[in-house]
């Protein structure tokens, strides 16, 4: 006998029949009920939270550790300032490869087998690297007129000759020194290139770097897309990172500056990212989503999986929670089994 | 001056829209089942504690919110009131996950999606993640080192979904206003859902005792005639449902007998409102209402369900 004829032969055309699964369905309670005060239970534990974090605020403050800035940055480590800037004049810096959503450098995106999503949604945010973090930072400077014939000069030569300058530039600044507020560099067929990421170093250092990266038409800046994106390409951020355990290979995005918690329940985001092969993987980013999207719909959906809704009642821990009802069994207890019993 | 409108005048305005969703409201919940004051017997342990204090916690949170809110988010960098009101906020939230991964846990020891509460499983779930995203743009406002470099990190994450080219977790105006507005929003929707489905839906009763637990209690299924019956089966209908007694249902010794109501009828599949002798009701496992129209289930319906809620 099929569902539906089931449901004919009790006259009722909309209903089945359906088997009794201990971990799908119960038997609605219709035993003892006892005094259960919800609002007062609900305030109390306001009340108890209450007192905890203010003890904890009290005992242990928070943290708040300044924030790295293109001044600070160029103040403590102006080298490697001067040599960031120069792979973004050049296009070779890790965010002007970056591809999808600021730029279309070609092999980029992560993938997660054919599909790219990133590629998929494309450039929202552009950013031309050289552009935006130099040369019109610079073109802002005024009564520099060395700086304006240099970027005139640059800007008006042809790609095959600004990747001479740049080149050119790049292998003596990775031998660069800074003294006595001034980048030190050996000469070279490096055009006006010199001139440009000197004033830059020094519109660093002045904070003035800063302010041009955040301008914006509307004056009030609530945007530091550029600002960070500079600062993460240079190694001083990262530094900072590694000392205080930030890192990604240090658990670094659960973890917070200081002896703090900082997002521990993103433990297991996080623990992807040690393993093989999403550790060593060009697409670790989009596996470890992908995995953690999986299961979390597993999560979601795990009263509608039989076998894994199954688990609580095989593993028995439910009769520690109820051991005093277990305990307490009376004989109204049979009229309430379930029929398989 | 027109009198006020009687009970009369009220019953015709059923007909509005306003009346309609009062009726729906008063059906789903009334008072008794909204704020009861009565709980099953079997509620009774710590693990039972933990929803309050993450209700309890969130509060904490969202006054401490509030309160930074008040002065603005670069207050706290220069205040030793801002800093500390800003602790009670980061504590709060440490301590409202702490709760909630708790009652996350024991409602999976309990499989608290039984009997129809799949949706209030469910609701927690995306609680706890949209909790997720709510802390971590909290992270992302703080204007701080911490808030660059977990920014900077977490971007080639949200990129490589290609969320990243609209959720730009480096835009601090962004992620200041999903923190504040947008999010908490949704926690507070979703938590109100949740709470909600479990008033209606009530807390899940415990797995049915084993014959061992039973023999240990001194009870025998051979004294009622239900022993070792064939599972149910969904082509034998009628088979079992003869199998099931007419629930006799005496109130515990140890309970007062007072605070055991007189029976009475409960929307079908749902669980009833209050304690109390009555036949038994079998909850299974689908989300939807039963579209009997509120009767309590007859004996002979107990393992009829909808079509549409296999």
């Amino acid at each position: 006998m099929s569902p539906s004829s089931a449901s004919a032969k009790t006259g009722n055309g909309a209903h089945r029949v359906r088997r009794f699964k201990p971990d799908r369905d119960v038997v609605e309670w219709q035993g003892e009920y006892r005094r259960y005060d919800l609002a007062k239970e609900v305030f109390v534990c306001f009340i108890v939270v209450l007192i905890i974090v203010v003890g904890c605020s009290i005992l242990f403050s928070s943290p708040d550790d300044a924030p790295v800035t293109v001044k600070s940055w160029s103040n403590a480590l102006p080298v490697d300032f001067a040599q960031t800037a120069m792979t973004e004049l050049d296009g070779t810096s890790p965010l002007a490869t970056y591809g999808p959503p600021y730029n279309n450098t070609p092999g980029a995106s992560q993938q997660l087998g054919p599909i790219s999503l990133e590629r998929a949604v494309g450039v929202r945010i552009p950013i031309d690297t050289a552009k935006v973090f130099v040369l019109h930072p610079l073109s802002t400077l005024p009564d520099r007129p060395a700086l304006q014939v240099a970027l005139s000069s640059y800007r008006g030569a042809s790609s095959a000759q600004q990747a001479k300058w740049d080149a050119a530039y790049e292998k003596v600044v990775a031998n660069a020194t800074f003294s006595n507020g001034q980048l030190n560099v050996k000469s070279g067929p490096y055009g006006p290139v010199g001139v440009l990421i000197a004033n830059l170093v020094s519109m660093a250092r002045s904070g003035a770097l800063d302010g041009a990266l955040l301008a914006s038409p509307q004056e009030y800046a609530t945007n530091y897309t550029n600002p960070l994106l500079l600062i993460a390409d240079g190694s001083y951020m990262s530094d900072l990172a590694t000392q205080r355990h930030l890192q990604g290979n240090q658990w670094g995005m659960m973890n917070e500056t200081g002896n703090f918690p900082g997002q521990a329940w993103l433990w297991l985001y996080t623990l992807w990212y040690q393993v093989p092969p999403m550790n060593s993987s060009s697409n670790g980013d989009v596996e470890v989503w992908a995995i953690m999207m999986a299961l979390t719909v597993l999560l979601a959906l795990l009263p509608f999986i039989p076998v894994l809704r199954s688990v609580p009642r095989r593993l028995g821990v439910y009769r520690l929670i109820w051991r005093n009802h277990y305990n307490s069994l009376g004989p109204e207890i049979l009229s309430q089994l379930p029929p398989d019993q | 001056m027109s009198a006020p409108p009687s009970d009369d005048t009220l019953m015709v305005e059923r007909d509005t829209w306003t009346g309609k969703i009062r009726e729906t409201a008063l059906e789903a919940f009334p008072p008794d089942r909204l704020l009861p004051d009565r709980q099953p017997a079997y509620v009774a342990s710590w693990a039972y504690v933990f929803g309050a204090l993450s209700i309890g916690a969130f509060a904490c949170v969202m006054l401490s919110g509030g309160v930074l809110a008040i002065e603005g988010p670069a207050w706290w960098h220069s205040s030793s009131v801002g800093l500390f009101v800003n602790s009670i906020h980061l504590w709060s939230t440490e301590f409202f996950f702490m709760f909630m991964v708790v009652h996350l846990w024991a409602k999976f020891f309990m499989a608290a999606w039984r009997g129809r509460r799949k949706a209030t499983w469910i609701t927690g779930v995306l609680a706890f993640v949209i909790s997720i995203a709510t802390a971590f743009t909290g992270y992302l406002s703080q204007q701080n080192f911490d808030s660059e470099w977990i920014g900077t990190q977490a971007k080639d994450g949200i990129n490589s979904t290609g969320a990243g080219a609209f959720w730009n977790v480096l835009n601090f105006g962004q992620m200041l206003m999903w923190h504040i507005v947008l999010l908490p929003l949704v926690v507070v929707a979703v938590v109100g859902v949740h709470v909600l489905l479990v008033r209606r839906r009530g807390v899940v009763p415990p797995f049915a005792p084993t014959k061992v637990q039973l023999e240990k209690a001194g009870l025998s299924l051979q004294a009622v005639g239900m022993a070792s019956p064939p599972l149910a089966v969904a082509e034998e209908p009628a088979t079992l449902v003869s199998e099931v007694p007419p629930a006799p249902a005496q109130p515990q010794a140890a309970g007062p007998s007072d605070e055991t109501p007189p029976p009475q009828a409960s929307p079908a599949n749902d669980p009833p409102l209050q304690g109390g002798p009555g036949p038994a009701e079998l909850s299974t496992g689908s989300m939807a209402d039963d579209p009997a129209g509120g009767q309590s289930p007859a004996t002979d319906q107990l393992w009829q369900l909808p079509e549409d809620q296999s």
